[in-house]
């Protein structure tokens, strides 16, 4: 299956935001998509998801989605966004229960999507009780469970620390390793990025357009953090991107 | 360098400990202070009785059955009324929550009825509902709702909008994000709402009784003080203390049970 925006440009009323973004990602790819903040990166991903509207422009898929599979497009979120008042089981519950499997089927995949995340002894905690990462595991758990074809994430790793994030993109990594999964990864940490992404684009400053798109060809799972090619290409990203992060951050809020 | 010294410790902060005996202690010592005041002579046995004469005045009512009566009739109507006001306040806040045309309409009429103090309306209520049960319920009910109303959009609003979001991102129904994650997530301030309406409700159960009414604590309390039995007056607005600690003890339950992921 792919997953694309064709020509999406997209306003907050008086305020354009993305200016004819195009891109596509299919099954088993991984697109990072990096900018300054305020680039329109966040809405570009919702626009992608069925959230949001675009002014102008449509998302589009391709494809049939794979068999057995719930929700095509899953997110995963930035803040989580896991119901408190649910242990760890019913929050990767949630998105199976209107499926109208039979209540067993539906336990074994919850308790699928938790051994594929490592949540197995966690099942019956809250949320409250877990850390950052864990959460996060959840929030992927509960993604993994309804079977995508593509995951939308929106800087899943951001709200946690330099240490979990380590080991959150190591489990990334191998979550992409079956190559029958693909997402967008929207990110602004760029060693992120490189460190995950098949091909990378690049964002201008608001309103976004596509300033560059770059590949990267070593193969994910041989990728090193130490890697000079890698810290090449996060370097020349960098490059592209800083005249805008700076004009950006020197931008007021209300425009 | 000279020779090191400790840093002064300024980290401590305001932090009362809680220290159950104490408060325990608090109120015996009190009623032990009235106790010694009446034995004495210092207190007017007619102004204030004792804890004893109020004690035998408690125990001779419900001895005798009477004191049941008006708990019976006061708890009736307190559960009747509030049940009514508190579930139609639930329903109504709910429906300002979630619906564009009850919003603005519903959030005006509220604001514009909530602040008239309720008791007003009870000659309205006799009015309509007689002098019975009818307008008691009717003044209680109308004094719980709109507390209810208020929190329960309130607490509506107050849902996380993200979690609205995933919800809508998984494919849930409309129907089931409003079970499954506005009702939940508004939850604990729905039930802060209703601890605000039961002692209103309260407050408009006795000043009814007092209206018109023969059964019932706040009957019981008019009654004897105007008969100058201090002893009844005062075992009636013990009865009163215990009436409100036994719902805010039901409702801390209920908090607790329900809530019990926070």
């Amino acid at each position: 299956m792919q997953l694309g925006a064709a020509h999406v440009s997209h306003r907050y009323g008086p305020l354009p935001v993305l200016d004819d973004v195009s891109l596509t990602v299919a099954t088993g790819e991984v697109v990072a998509i990096v900018g300054p903040s305020g680039c329109g990166k966040s809405t570009l991903l919702r626009i992608l998801g069925g959230l949001e509207r675009p002014s102008a422009g449509r998302a589009e898929t391709a494809g049939a989605p794979p068999e057995g599979s719930l929700n095509p497009v899953t997110f995963v979120f930035q803040d989580f966004a896991l119901l408190p008042w649910r242990s760890v089981a019913g929050n990767v519950r949630l998105g199976l229960e209107a499926s109208g499997l039979p209540a067993r089927t539906i336990d074994a995949m919850v308790a699928d999507a938790l051994v594929r995340t490592g949540l197995t002894d966690f099942a019956k905690a809250w949320p409250r009780q877990l850390s950052g990462g864990m959460k996060q595991r959840v929030g992927i758990a509960r993604a993994l469970a309804v079977r995508p074809a593509i995951l939308l994430m929106d800087e899943p790793l951001s709200a946690l620390d330099a240490q979990t994030r380590a080991l959150l993109m190591d489990d990334l990594v191998r979550l992409h390793a079956g190559g029958d999964i693909g997402s967008v990864y929207v990110t602004h940490n760029l060693d992120e990025a490189v460190r995950l992404a098949d091909r990378i684009i690049v964002l201008s400053r608001r309103p976004g357009r596509v300033r560059a798109e770059i590949a990267i060809a070593i193969p994910r799972p041989e990728r090193r953090m130490d890697d000079p090619v890698l810290a090449r290409h996060a370097a020349g990203l960098w490059d592209l991107i800083r005249d805008d992060a700076a004009a950006a951050d020197r931008e007021l809020a209300d425009g | 360098m000279a020779e090191p010294a400790e840093v002064a410790f300024r980290g401590d902060l305001l932090t009362p400990r809680t220290r159950r005996w104490a408060g325990v202690l608090a109120l015996i010592g009190l009623i032990g202070l009235w106790q010694v005041g009446s034995s004495t002579g210092a207190l007017d046995p007619v102004l204030a009785p004792s804890p004893a004469e109020v004690w035998q005045a408690l125990a001779g009512m419900a001895r005798s059955g009477e004191l049941w009566q008006h708990v019976a009739a006061s708890l009736g109507r307190l559960a009747g009324g509030f049940a009514l006001g508190a579930t139609a306040g639930i329903v109504f806040g709910l429906a300002i929550g979630l619906s564009s045309l009850v919003r603005s309409p519903g959030v005006a009429l509220v604001s514009a009825l909530f602040p008239v103090p309720k008791i007003a309306l009870l000659p309205l209520f006799i009015i309509w509902f007689g002098i019975g049960e009818g307008s008691k319920v009717a003044t209680i009910a109308f004094g719980s709702f709109f507390p209810t109303v208020v929190a329960t959009y309130a607490a509506v609003d107050g849902v996380d909008r993200s979690l609205v979001r995933m919800g809508r991102a998984f494919g849930l129904s409309a129907g089931a994000i409003v079970r499954k994650i506005v009702l939940p997530g508004a939850l604990p301030g729905i039930l802060a709402g209703l601890r605000i309406a039961a002692s209103i409700a309260i407050v408009l159960l006795v000043a009814a009784e007092m209206i018109g009414a023969n059964r019932g604590i706040g009957a019981l309390v008019l009654a004897a003080g105007n008969l100058m039995q201090s002893d009844r007056l005062i075992a009636g607005v013990v009865m009163l203390s215990v009436l409100g600690l036994c719902v805010a003890g039901v409702l801390g339950y209920a908090e607790r049970k329900l809530t019990d992921w926070r």
